[in-house]
């Protein structure tokens, strides 16, 4: 189990509807239904991965999340969740704005570019970094718009988004962040989740 | 045939049914076949519904043209609905030719075909006597109920009319109205059908015979349309038909040329000319949001139906666009739905012929929806 899905189950209260954007193999989606009898409902662009949801019995709808949140109404999920892929889209504003529109609340977890073995890598080596949480190449990353959990905190402040909660992910440890511990926390954490509203 | 077809499957629908046109019909004949068996806690039935040229006769062998049931390549012993494990239903639409109620059964009052005597129906009237079906044979709730093209479009009225009758629904390739491109087609299925002297105002029958030449025009303009661009290319290109040579005639010297008069052809035997008019009318008075004054979203209000919509890229027919307009409808109510495009080049056509990762979705969700269903039934 991720650790990261643990924390984003922590933050979820039970019986209520989930829409998780860009759901994967429904992983989540099955986490959220069996422990929180969630309603969860998942939308993902890989053909393999909407099988394996369909399958399973989970609710999902192939498409794409850049295009595609038109077609959910206001305030039509209790929760959206976006896990890791904020930062591949051409327009990661324009996709924010439609996931706090669908839902009254929303949780974005990305991986922080900010983490300190991302800064040796390209401060020592002179290379992009390539980690457990970024496993990309430069050429093959679909990583359109890298950023940090400093980033994302200080564009959420600018764009009046209010933030309930940013926690940090560091292997199985976590932590809460504030404006008062970001700079450490930016720096040894390898994920953040964000929770929006 | 018409000696043949007495010995199908048929049950008499006594119960008064008002049809779309405000004619209320009565003890009308409604032919159907099952496959499989239904098991003690009766949550194992699925409800297929044939599109324009299907009839009951979706696995095995059909008695009556001898040829494979149309939808053998899903429904049978060990298939994506393997009728080892559940209990499918498919009748036989009025308006048809094979068995059920429609314009070439002897009208009693006139002792003659119906011809165009017969009421135009609509694809709500096709499904609210097929529900009559189920109370006929015992099934409160489906597991599941499915059809691609017309029978899609029957599902979607279904599911409207009757709401929560099916766990779960699988609407292939269709949509919740008929589009302009779509009605322009059937039109020009009618009009050579309507253009061939021996139709005489659909009166052939009374004279025993058949418009042969404008029933397979009609048929060859569906062919086309069930393929795609790629896939024609690819499957006949410019290969000539048994000859090395142009004939410098206007017999069949291209491939394509030859199937088409094939399918138009060997259609003519087993289908009669005023059902595909009857049935392309439906199909093109076909609207749902006509008939809801919230349109689309009051019409799924309150559905329970788990759906999985399935579109095939390459159908121009019934395209993944208007496939995702049901999608968008659905959620927008707040239905339980999912979806699926199969990317392929064999067109409308798709869920027809062996397309694996079509099969194998199907079979996943349906698998899937059982395990739901039995749960729930257990609760």
């Amino acid at each position: 189990m991720k650790k990261e899905f643990k924390v984003i189950a922590d933050l979820l209260p039970n019986n209520i509807r989930v829409l998780d954007v860009g759901c994967g193999d429904g992983s989540l989606m099955n986490l959220l239904i069996k422990e929180k009898n969630i309603e969860a409902r998942g939308l993902e662009l890989v053909e393999e991965n909407v099988k394996k949801c369909i399958y399973k019995g989970l609710s999902v709808i192939e498409g794409n999340a850049e295009t595609e949140l038109h077609q959910f109404p206001n305030q039509s999920f209790d929760f959206v969740i976006l896990s890791q892929t904020l930062q591949a889209f051409y327009n990661p504003e324009k996709v924010l704005k439609d996931l706090l529109r669908i839902g009254k609340s929303v949780i974005i977890s990305i991986p922080n570019f900010g983490y300190w073995k991302v800064r040796t890598s390209l401060l020592f080596f002179g290379k992009m970094p390539v980690t457990r949480t970024l496993p990309n190449t430069w050429y093959n990353t679909p990583n359109l718009h890298m950023c940090t959990i400093k980033d994302l905190f200080h564009f959420c402040l600018e764009k009046n988004i209010k933030i309930d909660r940013v926690i940090g992910v560091n292997e199985d440890k976590t932590s809460e962040i504030k404006k008062s511990n970001l700079e450490m926390k930016n720096l040894f954490s390898k994920l953040g989740i964000f929770l929006l509203s | 045939m018409n000696e043949k077809i007495k010995n199908i499957k048929k049950f008499n629908v006594s119960k008064p049914l008002l049809l779309d046109c405000k004619q209320t019909i009565k003890d009308f004949p409604l032919a159907y076949e099952t496959y499989g068996k239904l098991n003690d806690s009766k949550d194992n039935a699925i409800l297929v519904f044939h599109a324009l040229t299907g009839d009951q006769f979706v696995s095995e062998v059909n008695p009556i043209t001898k040829k494979e049931g149309w939808w053998a390549t899903a429904v049978g012993p060990g298939k994506a609905i393997d009728t080892n494990k559940y209990f499918v239903i498919c009748a036989n639409v009025i308006g048809g030719c094979m068995g059920s109620w429609g314009p070439k059964e002897i009208n009693n009052k006139t002792s003659e075909p119906y011809g165009l005597n017969f009421p135009v129906i609509t694809i709500r009237d096709m499904v609210k006597a097929q529900e009559t079906l189920l109370d006929h044979l015992g099934i409160e709730k489906l597991l599941c109920a499915t059809g691609g093209s017309m029978g899609g479009m029957q599902l979607l009225q279904f599911c409207v009319t009757f709401p929560n009758r099916t766990f779960s629904a699988i609407p292939i390739a269709c949509s919740t109205s008929h589009s302009a491109q779509n009605i322009a087609l059937n039109e020009l299925a009618r009009q050579a059908i309507m253009a061939d002297p021996v139709w005489d105002k659909g009166k052939y029958l009374k004279k025993n015979t058949q418009p042969k030449n404008g029933l397979a025009v009609a048929r060859m303009v569906g062919h086309i349309s069930y393929l795609s661009e790629k896939g024609m290319q690819e499957k006949f290109g410019r290969k000539l038909q048994e000859k090395a040579d142009y004939e410098f005639s206007f017999n069949a010297d291209f491939q394509i040329e030859s199937y088409l008069r094939h399918q138009g052809y060997t259609f003519v035997e087993r289908f009669d000319a005023n059902s595909v008019l009857y049935i392309t009318r439906a199909m093109d008075y076909f609207d749902i949001s006509r008939q809801f004054k919230g349109g689309l979203i009051e019409a799924f209000k309150n559905q329970k139906t788990k759906f999985l919509v399935i579109s095939f890229s390459s159908d121009w027919l019934y395209t993944t666009k208007e496939n995702k307009d049901t999608v968008i409808a659905l959620n927008a109510s707040g239905a339980d739905v999912s979806f699926a495009e199969i990317k392929t080049d064999k067109g409308h056509d798709s869920f027809l012929v062996e397309e694996p990762e079509f099969l194998k979705t199907l079979k996943g969700f349906i698998d899937s929806m059982h395990l739901k269903f039995k749960n729930e039934k257990r609760i």
